[in-house]
């Protein structure tokens, strides 16, 4: 269950329409690293995951994400708004338009659609949270691409909070793997460990 | 004192921020008493800001976690509107 609370996770007010940036912007909205990849990938590992904080950890990130996703179509939709057929034509949103209007769609700047070939859920916890402690490097460094293409407050100020969150999530998921080197076994256990799934433990004791 | 409504929301998205920090350290952290104690605290405080919004002004969170007068959930402002 999620609860829908009508802000968004950090204010965002595109005030004048910028294709430009709403093409660019669309790499976190449906490209491979985006905002919504982070979010299926989180939201979808954490059931098979062993340990409680391991499970709490990608349950909240994936919550997260949802309201970055949420920011990121703001400021697609707003820099899109008032901007006419031709002016989406001349950025290079002929294909864009014919086939989204205004809309604000998951695809990549190239138009290629979100697929959930983007993301992995292995079972395996520790190949799991490496994925996503490199997704969180893959989207900090997309949002610094991102900043280097414009130097208006609107979008860097936003820009900015979501490239220090990426920081912030890969720091927490480093924690996480750690948690996870100390319960699975690193010798020829592990594989049985692995192999009928792995363990999972509920009021271990690590929450008392 | 009494805040417009715009400035209330930032206050909410403010303590909503420093919630969502703690949260995601309380998850790998779950004993850190300080790190508690400060959910806590800034928990009541964030109640007591959403609650002052959806008085004054109008719902804030839906699925029954807010009171609704006819109209005020739907017709408010939706977040990516500027």
């Amino acid at each position: 269950m999620w609860i829908y609370q009508k802000t968004l996770e950090y204010p965002v007010n595109i005030t004048r329409p910028n294709l430009r940036m709403a093409k660019a912007l669309m790499a976190q909205y449906g490209g491979p690293d985006s905002e919504l990849a982070a979010s299926m990938r989180y939201l979808t590992q954490r059931f098979s995951m062993p340990d409680d904080r391991v499970r709490a950890t990608l349950n909240d990130i994936g919550t997260e994400e949802m309201a970055h996703w949420e920011m990121i179509g703001t400021m697609i939709f707003q820099s899109m708004q008032g901007a006419s057929c031709a002016d989406l034509e001349a950025a290079g949103l002929l294909g864009f338009y014919t086939m989204h209007n205004h809309g604000v769609f998951p695809a990549d700047p190239n138009g290629v659609p979100f697929t959930a070939s983007y993301i992995q859920a292995t079972g395996d916890p520790i190949a799991d949270i490496v994925e996503d402690m490199a997704a969180e490097q893959k989207a900090r460094a997309t949002y610094e691409h991102l900043m280097n293409l414009t130097d208006c407050p609107q979008y860097l100020n936003p820009l900015r909070f979501l490239r220090e969150r990426e920081i912030v999530h890969y720091q927490r998921f480093g924690e996480c793997l750690e948690i996870l080197q100390s319960i699975i076994p690193n010798n020829n256990e592990r594989i049985q460990y692995i192999a009928n799934g792995p363990v999972i433990t509920t009021g271990d004791g690590c929450c008392s | 004192m009494s805040m417009t409504k715009c400035e209330l929301k930032t206050k909410i998205q403010e303590y909503q921020f420093i919630l969502v920090e703690l949260n995601l350290y309380i998850d790998t952290h779950p004993n850190d008493e300080a790190a508690i104690t400060d959910y806590n605290t800034y928990s009541a405080k964030l109640c007591e800001l959403i609650d002052m919004y959806d008085e004054e002004f109008e719902p804030l969170v839906g699925f029954g976690h807010s009171p609704m007068l006819a109209g005020s959930w739907p017709c408010s402002r939706w977040p990516w509107e500027n």
